[in-house]
């Protein structure tokens, strides 16, 4: 089994990691289809497995943009999070205006907090979220303009490391204790919730789980062939450099703030994606979501998976969030101390993640 | 060949109370190759650091041309034709050989041109041009990592050639090499000499002669000497800050 030359082994590792990667699409795309069997057939899905899988895939576009930015551009983020809540927020927004008159007070146009905080009018920041398109440029453009001003403050000043990690973490969680406000017009702690359609489409219904299945499904594929793309060419060499000597990189001429600001955006844009995919799925969007736990389990599934890999951040995503939604039914109360150990274990015995551990037997 | 003249007069900093560098005078003419030595502490790497805007003087000034370069970024003054070579080896290791001299290479350097980089034919022609002179043909798909002490500093000689720089500053090339590999080193600079400005900082005194260049001698951040290899050996104030001991 053992390869005697390093080239062959790499890339016979490397083409049985493509199609893995194919069949593990191939099957996930099925999920919805054999969630049509009945019941009692072997191949049947279960709706639960259908809607956590959807969870788990938004969560690998995350994963994915993690690992942009810390696994190849070096930037460490504890806050990602607040960029996937970002887009969940403004998806979720668009999904408050489309309730319409159907809330519980029947406001024409305020949703039902608003009526019950006493709001005469809407605030105009809410201007235009009833437009799909709007609301999906707003997706992109709030995280990444987030990204873009607090990259351009700490990488101009060439804050790194620990200490960019510590303000990325700051940012998430002043974004949450401002979130839990009621005057901020986003519904304080409770969020947003009672979501009736989308796209002229009912949520709540298998064909919506579906539709939103693909879309995050197509999303990820896209997604990761982005970043694939991105990290191949001269860019994402300069990136990799930035993260092993950044000062070297300055010397050879280039400008290392523009490179790093220019990955973090793109991450962030690709973070609020994926929390806007995840928002119609499970039906709510509260200031939890900013909280710095998150972040700090998202940064944990790249670690697990394998960083600066693409697909180990995507196969940590799933990994992860699989055992725990196994665990947290087997055994609540263990959950937060295997996460803990786990990243312990793997950043002591496996520092390239479940990739480097199939990738290591072809060496 | 059209070069600029490196100027600095009345450079001194200041750390915390510490002069690295005091008054310090330097000219360096375009296609001159220049040894600067002096014992530890006397500056040299500090003066670098000030030609390369990885350290402000406190007060002085320093000019390439008529540019000031305490006004400028370390990525600036690179783009205006001023290449470094650290004391410790510092290549991409994540990268190959030939990955880490496309890095190098002139060409754009903004985030778009990156990603619409394709290496045009006489950038390859140029890469395995540089790769033959610092011999490391053989090695171009190695990852830079892997790479013996004395290749990583060919490479990191090779990446400075790329860059095409009309002035070169090179800190201590022959620390840590073998005989053999100092000898390789010395042929390297020769041959880079000429095209363009070299500063070469080094402790290694035979090595300095083998350049056979002016010398600058360095001592608690000011010049103490300059002149031929010969004549800052015989100045009685060198032998004794330096030499002598």
């Amino acid at each position: 089994m053992s390869a005697t030359t390093l080239e062959p082994g790499v890339s016979r590792a490397r083409l049985g990691l493509r199609a893995a990667m194919i069949a593990a699409v191939a099957i996930l795309a099925a999920f919805p289809i054999l969630n049509q069997l009945p019941q009692d057939s072997v191949f049947h899905v279960s709706d639960f497995l259908v809607s956590v899988s959807g969870k788990w895939i938004c969560y690998a576009i995350l994963a994915l943009s993690l690992d942009l930015a810390w696994g190849y551009a070096g930037i460490l983020s504890l806050g990602h999070g607040a960029f996937f809540a970002l887009g969940g927020y403004c998806m979720g927004m668009h999904l408050m205006r489309l309730i319409g008159p159907r809330g519980v007070y029947g406001h024409p146009v305020l949703p039902d907090f608003m009526v019950f905080l006493g709001y005469q009018e809407l605030p105009w920041y809410w201007l235009g979220f009833n437009h799909f398109a709007f609301a999906m440029l707003m997706v992109l453009l709030v995280p990444g303009f987030l990204a873009l001003v607090l990259g351009w403050l700490c990488f101009r000043s060439r804050i790194t490391g620990v200490y960019l990690s510590i303000i990325t973490q700051a940012m998430t969680y002043a974004l949450m204790l401002a979130f839990f406000r009621n005057d901020m017009g986003f519904g304080g702690n409770n969020g947003f919730t009672d979501f009736k359609e989308l796209l002229g489409m009912p949520l709540n219904t298998g064909t919506a789980r579906a539709a939103l299945f693909y879309a995050s499904l197509v999303t990820l594929v896209a997604a990761y062939l982005l970043c694939r793309w991105m990290t191949g060419t001269k860019y994402g060499r300069v990136l990799t450099a930035i993260r092993d000597a950044e000062n070297r990189v300055r010397f050879l001429g280039y400008d290392t703030t523009s490179h790093k600001l220019f990955a973090f955006v793109v991450s962030a844009m690709l973070a609020g994606l994926a929390g806007a995919l995840y928002v119609p799925q499970v039906g709510i969007i509260n200031p939890g979501e900013f909280s710095p736990g998150n972040s700090i389990e998202a940064v944990i599934w790249v670690a697990v998976g394998g960083r600066g890999t693409l697909v180990g951040a995507a196969l940590g995503a799933f990994s992860v969030n699989g055992l725990k939604t196994w665990l947290t039914s087997a055994a609540p109360d263990l959950w937060l101390f295997v996460l803990g150990a786990l990243f312990v274990a793997v950043t002591l015995f496996l520092p390239k993640g479940l990739i480097g551990l199939m990738q290591g037997r072809g060496k | 060949m059209i070069g600029r003249r490196l100027y600095l007069d009345g450079v001194s900093v200041i750390f915390d109370g510490f002069r690295a560098l005091n008054n310090l005078a330097l000219v360096v003419e375009p296609g001159e190759m220049r040894a600067v030595i002096g014992p530890n502490g006397a500056g040299k790497t500090t003066m670098m650091d000030v030609i390369t805007g990885k350290t402000r003087p406190t007060t002085g000034v320093v000019t390439f041309g008529d540019l000031d370069l305490t006004r400028m970024d370390e990525a600036s003054i690179a783009n205006l034709g001023i290449g470094r070579k650290f004391q410790k080896p510092t290549v991409f290791d994540a990268l190959t050989v030939f990955e880490n001299l496309e890095l190098a290479l002139k060409a754009p350097r903004g985030p778009v041109p990156c990603l619409r980089w394709l290496l045009p034919a006489p950038g390859r022609a140029r890469i395995e041009e540089v790769m033959t002179e610092t011999g490391l043909t053989e090695r171009a798909y190695d990852r830079a990592g892997i790479l013996s002490h004395g290749q990583k500093q060919w490479l990191e000689i090779g990446m400075l050639m790329m860059q095409e720089p009309d002035l070169m500053l090179v800190d201590e090339p022959v620390a840590g090499m073998t005989d053999a590999e100092t000898e390789h080193t010395a042929k390297l600079l020769a041959r880079i000499a000429g095209r363009h400005s070299v500063v070469v900082v080094e402790h290694d005194l035979e090595f300095v002669r083998a350049l056979g260049c002016k010398v600058t001698v360095l001592s608690e951040g000011t010049v103490l000497s300059e002149g031929s290899i010969d004549h800052v050996q015989n100045d009685p104030r060198v032998v004794e800050v330096y030499l002598g001991r």
